[in-house]
């Protein structure tokens, strides 16, 4: 396969981008991937921990790049309230300063999710402390799920105390 | 803390103890990447605020009676650049926390957990396994994961899941990846075909010691690439499935070579071999090519008495700051690889 970009050398980098819920994409060779700035790190000591390979900062400007004109680039002058960061500055850089930029940027978050992951909404592990209301909401369906197969195995005894303690989630719940 | 403990390869459980499908996966690793709520991402911490969280993270998993006794601490700010340099080199860290002050890495004796501290995020907890068996590396971290959990805030969004400093980890923030020898499918130029499909099921493709045709020691590690909207054991099996796919052509093309190619293929190994055993002056980047070919040798049978791990370990052991820093006294390019050459034929004949 040859590079999308200079169509002379082999593409040895192949990325994926996902532009509004669809895959794009790019195979370049290493020469161009640079040009591009997805940097990949070489040499020893480059199984490191920069996992994917690429300077992930400058992947994520490239996904800035696209010519539509998304909601990205309308709040240029919010400011993160925790660390001072612009959406400007963070563009930049594609880091954010702290935990609260999230909240600071909502309103761009779920168009740059999507062009990253092709989702927006986390399904994975919630922790047992700060994963508030989740972590009850995902045992309560847990729980609802036992719960349908002892009333299909006809265990009633142990329906009944899985159903007890599905309500007491649903107070604790409440109580929130 | 002694740096020569982490040196001494011999405890390092990935390089020693056999692992599902080693002949092709060397390793299999999970990182979370973690943060503390209400606290600036490393890069805008103050020193004071950096320590504390280095204390933090200590001292939580010095209170667990089992890591106690088993985890040590490496500051940063008190190795040599040889010395992190090397510790990337054996995996432990990257250079992005070797560049930074304010770094710290916590490893236990096997040197199958590291947990690297203001690096990009907080935390980046590691576990590293021998072989294909990311399932066991995630059981775990998990474990060492609700652990810190019990202590520390960590940052987390209801929606989005763990929040981190660069988007591309939000939501699990976890990176699931292999590290596979791939010397037949190189050799056949299948690689390039092979990793464009892999990039369809997102995931990633790099090679270890450089990129494609040129990979170095034909190591290349697969990982991947999206961490939100689908659960950590969902992405683990994805990268999974891959991977065992790409062990079966592997192997396949290995048995398939017949011929004029299978002969080839024997020399250039039994060459590499012989080069190994006698030559004066190595270098890394030649090591690895070398080490490459007798690993497969080894695998195909070609050559025997000779144990895997001894090239695993060579794999590290030969790098260039790993060799600078085990020979104090070889200061110039030529005598490093001098004593490069005899540590190899040393490790060799035992
Ligand atoms: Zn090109
Ligand atoms: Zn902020």
């Amino acid at each position: 396969m040859l590079c999308e970009e200079c169509q002379m050398k082999p593409a040895t980098v192949h990325i994926t981008k996902i532009v509004n819920n669809e895959k794009t994409q790019i195979h370049l060779c290493e020469d161009c991937a640079k040009e591009k700035h997805i940097s990949l790190s070489t040499g020893l000591g480059g199984f490191g921990f920069d996992d994917t390979g690429f300077s992930v900062a400058k992947l994520l400007s490239s996904f800035f790049e696209t010519p539509s004109k998304t909601p990205l680039d309308i709040s240029d002058d919010l400011e993160c309230s925790g660390c001072g960061l612009t959406f400007q500055g963070f563009s930049k850089t594609g880091r954010f300063g702290c935990s609260q930029c999230y909240n600071t940027f909502k309103g761009q978050m779920n168009p740059m999710l999507r062009r990253i992951h092709g989702k927006t909404v986390h399904v994975g592990k919630v922790p047992k402390r700060t994963g508030g209301q989740l972590r009850i909401r995902q045992e309560i369906n847990r729980l609802k799920r036992e719960l349908q197969e002892a009333v299909n195995a006809e265990e009633y005894e142990r329906a009944a105390v899985i159903r007890d303690k599905i309500k007491e989630l649903e107070q604790e719940e409440n109580s929130f | 803390m002694s740096l020569e403990n982490l040196m001494d390869t011999s405890r390092i459980k990935w390089i020693n103890s056999p692992g599902p499908d080693s002949d092709i996966v060397i390793s299999s690793r999970v990182r979370f990447a973690r943060n503390i709520r209400n606290v600036p991402f490393p890069h805008l911490l103050s020193d004071n605020e950096a320590k504390k969280i280095v204390n933090d993270v200590y001292f939580t998993l010095k209170e667990n009676p089992v890591l106690s006794r088993d985890i040590e601490l490496y500051n940063m700010s008190e190795l040599t650049a040889e010395q992190k340099t090397m510790l990337s080199e054996m995996h432990l860290i990257s250079m992005d926390l070797a560049n930074s002050e304010k770094g710290a890495v916590i490893v236990n004796q096997d040197e199958s957990i590291s947990i690297m501290i203001n690096e990009e995020d907080h935390l980046r907890i590691q576990v590293m396994l021998p072989g294909l068996q990311l399932e066991e590396a995630l059981k775990q971290i998990d474990k060492i994961d609700d652990l810190l959990e019990e202590k520390l805030d960590f940052a987390f969004d209801e929606k989005i899941g763990y929040l981190t400093a660069c988007p591309t980890n939000v939501g699990t923030g976890m990176r699931a990846s292999v590290m596979m020898h791939l010397p037949a499918l190189t050799m056949m130029d299948k690689i390039g075909q092979i990793f464009s499909t892999i990039s369809q099921v997102g995931l990633v493709v790099r090679g270890i010691y450089g990129e494609g045709s040129q990979a170095k020691g034909n190591l290349y590690q697969i990982s991947n690439q999206i961490t939100l909207g689908k659960s950590e054991e969902d992405i683990i099996q994805n990268v999974v499935s891959v991977a065992r796919q790409i062990i079966m052509s592997e192997r396949k093309t290995r048995q398939n070579l017949s011929g004029e190619a299978r002969l080839r293929l024997e020399d250039k190994i039994l060459r590499s071999y012989g080069i190994l055993t006698n030559a004066k002056l190595v270098s890394s980047q030649e090591a690895l090519s070398y080490i490459s070919d007798v690993r497969l040798g080894v695998d195909m049978g070609i050559i025997k008495d000779l144990k895997p791990s001894v090239l695993n370990e060579l794999f590290i052991m030969t790098g260039p700051a790993y060799i600078q820093e085990i020979s104090k006294n070889a200061t110039t390019p030529l005598e490093r690889d001098l004593y490069r050459a005899n540590f190899i034929r040393e490790k060799m004949q035992k």
